[in-house]
């Protein structure tokens, strides 16, 4: 049987300080597994965008990234408001943050269309007030 | 030949200095060395000649090895060329006419000033900038201690490169070529030396990754030149035609200075290496695509704060600020060749050091270790083992270059155990010699096996 491997990570909401961690720290073992460049790149600014949107948009939540001989899938779970419109929220530019929010430099409606651009795979379960499990997968 | 080109590096140690303390693997950004038999080693696959060790040590046991003064007599034609940060070491009372006279007085034949260099650099990126599509954001490749960061830690970042000469490859080129013209040299007459800031830059030349071979012939350390020149220079020495190079070039030395010079404004300047670290990850976070151009240099206050310069790098920045005041009055034709002539030849490969292993069954399987073994590791990152942290010895445990005993705590753990063993052992004695004991009943927990 081939070997997976399977990096957990507790997002905190709203800490800056620790957003973009966990994707660091996964992008690190990538790198360690010898994994190619441009599968590193395309996985890592997916997640980035999954976990930063987990703590600044959803009050925190859980990464879960797993490796295995065919690819790498990671799981970004939260409790947070849950997205109303999926198609809407896919679309460039469209965003519900808050003004503070987007003085902080995000939420300009980018973070989805750019997840989707670089996931091979992207599913995104969400329903209103109970939150959203997004899961990103690249083949290797 | 060729496993000397691979792994040259100007940055060494001095073995009878080193006394193989720890600040030097705390600081270095690859986590390339170790401290083996109380002396610091580096890795040279992962060593990108930044010079942090350089600078931290207290012991002043790392070197960078750069061109004797004395390699000048090896040629007929010695063309000097100073980098930019060069102007920024001495006193403003002298000009750089003085300061380019006073080369020509040490033993040099010409000067060439690679800030100009730099300003032919700047008008091939902006035309490169504008007819090429690249991606962006676009990575100065000015700092060759940057290029070799990205090589190792940021392989994906290597298409994001501006693949293009740098000023002192152009100047060298241009100084060469015109001498050979005007004195009716051979190439192998004409030595052309650079006045280097900094270790990456020797290495640069030794061990080009761009081209298979340098045009500049030797590498001086700017200390060096320093001492010689201050020796001979005066005020009004030198007149003002020996200045080529505009402002605009010269303010390279600075963090920002090639930025600006592009004139977009669209750039983002980072200097230092830790700084540098963070910005390179936001790139591949694809964080920063509206930015189009980034300068980034390993040393704090750019080319000025180089580990081979002379003053600090805010005194630097003072004084060379009068130079580029002073060149702004005077206005700077830049002949620039075809941007496509101005070209990398060679590109540079990833190098995977961090890998754990070619199979990545394998490395997995070892990946798994390495956080089982990361997990009994105290997690005080003190260096007594070696290695700059507990996760890093944790890796050169299943890479098979050390131990868990060269961890102090875990040894400790073990000697303890050992002894507890020890204690429990020396308080059982053979049954006939036991004297507490009769009839089979022993005391003390001692039984009769």
């Amino acid at each position: 049987m081939s070997k997976s491997i399977q990096l957990h990570f507790e997002l905190p909401g709203n800490d800056l300080n620790l957003a973009g961690e966990a994707s660091s720290k996964v992008k690190k073992t990538l790198n360690q597994l010898g994994l190619k460049p441009a599968v590193v790149k395309k996985t890592a600014v997916a997640m980035y965008e999954a976990e930063i949107n987990a703590i600044i948009h959803a009050g925190g939540g859980t990464l879960t990234a797993t490796i295995d001989q065919e690819s790498i899938v990671v799981v970004v779970r939260d409790q947070g408001p849950g997205i109303a419109d999926l198609e809407l929220a896919m679309q460039e530019g469209y965003s519900t943050a808050s003004e503070k929010i987007r003085k902080m430099g995000f939420g300009a409606g980018m973070g989805l269309p750019n997840m989707k651009r670089h996931a091979d795979l992207l599913e995104i379960e969400s329903a209103v007030g109970q939150g959203t499990l997004v899961t990103i997968t690249v083949f290797l | 030949m060729l496993e000397v080109k691979k792994y040259f590096h100007s940055v060494t140690l001095d073995e009878e200095k080193c006394r193989g303390c720890t600040n030097c693997i705390k600081k270095c950004p690859t986590e390339a060395i170790r401290v083996r038999k109380s002396k610091a080693r580096i890795i040279e696959e992962r060593c990108i000649d930044c010079g942090e060790c350089l600078r931290v040590c207290p012991y002043h046991a790392k070197k960078a090895i750069t061109d004797d003064f004395a390699k000048l007599s090896e040629y007929r034609y010695k063309i000097a060329l100073p980098a930019p940060s060069f102007y920024g070491q001495f006193k403003t009372t002298y000009s750089r006419s003085d300061i380019l006279a006073a080369l020509l007085k040490i033993g040099f034949d010409e000067v060439y000033e690679v800030a100009r260099g730099a300003e032919i650099v700047t008008e091939a990126t902006k035309k490169l900038l504008q007819l090429e599509k690249l991606k962006k954001p676009v990575i100065s490749s000015a700092c060759p201690a940057v290029v070799r960061l990205i090589q190792v830690r940021f392989p994906s970042l290597i298409d994001n490169l501006l693949k293009l000469e740098s000023p002192m490859e152009v100047a060298a080129a241009i100084s060469r070529k015109k001498a050979a013209e005007t004195y009716k040299l051979n190439a192998s007459e004409i030595g052309v030396f650079f006045i280097s800031p900094c270790a990456a830059k020797v290495t640069s030349v030794k061990a080009p990754y761009e081209k298979e071979k340098s045009n500049v012939d030797g590498v001086l350390s700017m200390q060096d030149v320093y001492l010689k020149v201050v020796a001979v220079i005066e005020k009004n020495m030198g007149s003002e035609a020996l200045e080529q190079a505009g402002y605009a070039g010269i303010r390279w030395a600075g963090s920002g200075g090639e930025g600006l010079a592009l004139g977009t404004e669209q750039f983002l300047a980072v200097d230092g290496i830790q700084n540098v670290l963070t910005i390179l990850e936001e790139i591949e976070n694809g964080q920063l695509e509206e930015v189009e151009f980034v300068e980034a240099l390993a040393c704090y206050g750019g080319c000025l704060g180089g580990p081979l310069t002379v003053q600090n790098a805010f005194v630097a920045k003072t004084r060379l600020k009068k130079h580029i005041d002073k060149a702004k009055n005077k206005a700077v034709a830049v002949t620039v060749p075809r941007h496509d002539e101005l070209m990398w030849t060679l590109d540079i490969e990833h190098r995977p050091v961090m890998k754990l292993d070619d199979d990545l069954d394998k490395a997995m399987k070892k990946l798994e270790e390495l956080e089982e073994i990361n997990e009994k590791l105290p997690g005080l990152d003190c260096g007594a083992c070696g290695a700059p942290s507990c996760r890093a010895l944790a890796e050169d445990i299943v890479r098979g270059i050390a131990n868990e005993t060269d961890c102090v705590f875990l040894l400790r753990e073990k000697v303890r155990a050992l002894a507890m063993e020890m204690m429990e052992l020396e308080a059982k004695m053979p049954p006939v010699l036991d004297k507490g004991q009769t009839n089979g009943k022993g005391e003390n927990g001692t039984r009769r096996g």
